[in-house]
């Protein structure tokens, strides 16, 4: 398995400051082959998908531990269809109660990953998403 | 009886069997003996309340005064946070710990767009003022203290708490708490930094150096080595951290002008307590010797109680789980007992559904229970460090202390705290360790219960009741804002912003009589931010990993 030639966005949106989830995923994307370009803290969704699309990139991962998912999920997809980059996958990961894994998904999510995933079935099930999109 | 090695029946197969002794190791990575044979510590242990306080800093320990209960707590406005806060203490609760939102931690006012989304979501709004009248509306706070998880806009809040404290009619010196006001680690693991490193030390010492005189009895920093940890350090390495912090911090107060013996009785840390009782019991009896040894050895300080490590917890934060969370209430009694048994000065236990939503009143009810039982009924609290003198209790605070001064000889190494915080390197460290235990606990060498030993399908959360934040919170907080900039002196309002901005262009001014001001004068967190950073600029966060 291997996600070479794919490039990944790690960014993590509003304010929060726990950057450790993101780190920790980029890593072992990276291992997996990937390109990763991570935004750092506090980035505006407005800023993600204007990287997002100057890099070229296959998916955004979105990391979110303040509970405001809901809101800054919408904001990028909005942010994605208006740039007409909505072809992008999306996946968030963080503190995301079970309840909302669905209410994203249906918002334009590909998938929620929380922290008690194993990394290799999170890396696992982006490359399954990503090899089925090419 | 320990499984390790040695206990197991011997292999068929010629290959050596690899067999992982997850008992060998503390998570820290000290190889643990099965035994450890009558031992007698390096620094033979003096009596608790003597030089360095290996034992305790106090000669009577709990005997005196019991610890701090104090649990963190706010959401959405400040008018509900209030009535949490006045049902804790009916409770018993002995002092409030806030918990502020986003926007007030990095400094953006309700309506700006990055604030909007996180507007009361991990924390109470507290936006100006008008803010904290409401909080603290019929709580005395000449009687109760008072702490402040906050760090980039720490000496905001504090001014806000003196300005709300001074319409209350109480005088300052009657003032207790503590902010948190540790910048250093923000830059680490927790983010809510603001201004570059330097303007960022200065606003500190300003802060520190006031409060020592108006304000003797409040605590203007601790030294938090918590998030750290929770991030993915060590307990090694949150202690060597926390340390190395500690001695930069004093560094610039010194610089400052300030007077080490008095600064230094103010200094106070927090730290995470995880799962491993006795190596948490050893990393905080091993920190508090060695701050007191460096304290005494590399700045001659000479009073005792300047020399003393007072420290506060959390019990629980990354090492609760979401999967199965009652056995979180095991988790957080267990890391309870080490506090105590470690001498901490003040607890918060996290409820056992913190690792997915904001505490419903039953957990947060369970969580304070928690502390009354070991209080109360366990016993512990009984005589002074009632582990002193084991075997392994001394062994393992020697190991410790071993271990933190090798970690703490690496960051001197590279160049010191700050040249490692801008470099991004202690920021990759942590990451690394992050994975390093995230693989463990994938790979079952790291047992977690409920997660890769007992797991069961289902996902289901099984936390009985859900907290939710009130929808129209958000709407109110903002409607509430608005109102106050119409009603507000718009004269007093540009008036005091312009002196914190001259203020803050001269390097040996002390801005903290102007952020009271500007309290005072309803001018919000936001506005003040936005005037320092235009003086200081901000923060460009290394990206490395």
């Amino acid at each position: 398995m291997t996600l070479a030639k794919k490039r990944i966005l790690i960014a993590k949106p509003g304010l929060d400051g726990h950057d450790v989830g993101a780190k920790v995923i980029a890593l072992a994307l990276r291992d997996a082959g990937a390109d990763i370009i991570y935004t750092g803290l506090r980035r505006s969704p407005e800023y993600i998908v204007k990287i997002a699309i100057e890099e070229d990139v296959d998916m955004i991962g979105l990391s979110i531990l303040s509970g405001s998912h809901k809101e800054l999920v919408d904001e990028v997809v909005a942010k994605l269809k208006e740039a007409d980059a909505d072809d992008i996958k999306l996946f968030v990961g963080g503190t995301v109660p079970v309840e909302d894994h669905e209410i994203l998904k249906k918002a334009g999510v590909s998938g929620v990953f929380t922290s008690e995933m194993k990394i290799e079935a999170v890396v696992a099930e982006i490359h399954r998403q990503l090899s089925g999109a090419t | 009886m320990s499984s390790s090695v040695q206990d197991q029946p011997s292999s068929h197969s010629k290959e050596p069997q690899h067999i992982s002794d997850p008992l060998a190791k503390t998570p820290s990575g000290i190889e643990i003996p099965i035994t450890v044979t009558p031992y007698t510590a390096q620094g033979t242990p003096q009596a608790p309340g003597e030089f360095p306080y290996t034992r305790g800093i106090f000669p009577n320990g709990y005997r005196g005064r019991l610890w701090t209960i104090r649990q963190y707590s706010g959401f959405g406005t400040a008018e509900a946070t209030n009535e949490r806060y006045k049902f804790l203490l009916d409770q018993g609760q002995t002092g409030l710990s806030v918990a502020l939102d986003l926007p007030t931690q990095c400094g953006y006012d309700p309506i700006h767009p990055m604030a909007r989304p996180e507007v009361g979501k991990v924390g109470v709004s507290l936006s100006s003022l008008a803010e904290a009248e409401i909080l603290f509306d019929g709580i005395d706070l000449s009687k109760i203290s008072t702490s402040f998880t906050i760090n980039g806009t720490a000496a905001i809040v504090y001014a806000l708490y003196l300005a709300v404290s001074d319409n209350q009619g109480v005088p300052r010196n009657k003032l207790t708490g503590t902010i948190q006001n540790d910048i250093l680690k923000e830059y680490v693991a927790r983010g809510t930094w603001i201004f570059p490193i330097h303007p960022s030390m200065r606003l500190i010492a300003d802060s520190v150096l006031f409060s020592n005189n108006e304000t003797p009895r409040f605590n203007p920093i601790s030294i938090a080595g918590a998030h750290v940890r929770d991030a993915g350090a060590t307990a090694v390495e949150e202690m060597a951290y926390t340390l190395a912090n500690g001695l930069s911090y004093v560094e610039e107060f010194k610089r400052r002008g300030g007077d080490i013996n008095a600064f230094a009785k103010r200094l106070s840390f927090f730290f995470y307590v995880h799962m491993d009782l006795f190596e948490e019991v050893a990393k905080f009896r091993a920190g508090r010797r060695l701050w007191a040894k460096l304290l005494s050895e590399r700045f001659g300080v000479t009073e005792d109680k300047a020399l003393h490590f007072r420290f506060g917890v959390v019990c629980g934060g990354s090492s609760l789980t979401a999967a199965q969370p009652y056995n979180n209430i095991v988790r957080v009694g267990i890391e309870t007992m080490a506090a105590v048994l470690g001498g901490a000065q003040s607890i918060f236990t996290c409820a056992f559904d913190e690792a997915f939503q904001i505490p419903t009143e039953t957990s947060a009810e369970i969580a304070l229970r928690t502390q009354q039982i070991v209080a109360h009924e366990s016993g512990v609290a009984r005589t002074v460090d009632p582990l002193g003198g084991s075997f392994y209790t001394e062994w393992l605070t020697d190991r410790m202390e071993e271990e933190i001064l090798k970690v703490m000889g690496e960051i001197e190494d590279y160049g010191g705290v700050i040249k490692a915080i801008e470099d991004g390197y202690l920021q990759a460290r942590i990451a690394e360790r992050a994975r390093e235990r995230k693989q463990a606990v994938d790979d079952g060498e790291r047992i977690i219960v409920g997660v890769n030993m007992g797991e069961r399908e289902s996902r289901e959360q099984d936390s009985g009741e859900v907290f939710r934040l009130d929808p129209e919170g958000v709407r109110r907080v903002i409607e509430k804002y608005e109102s106050l900039l119409d009603r507000r002196n718009q004269e007093q309002v540009d008036r005091s912003l312009s002196r914190l901005t001259d203020a803050a262009a001269k390097d040996d001014e002390n801005v903290m009589p102007y952020l009271v001001e500007c309290c005072h004068a309803y001018v919000t967190v936001g506005e003040m931010v936005t005037a320092l950073k235009r003086e200081w600029g901000e923060f460009r966060e290394p990206i490395r990993f």
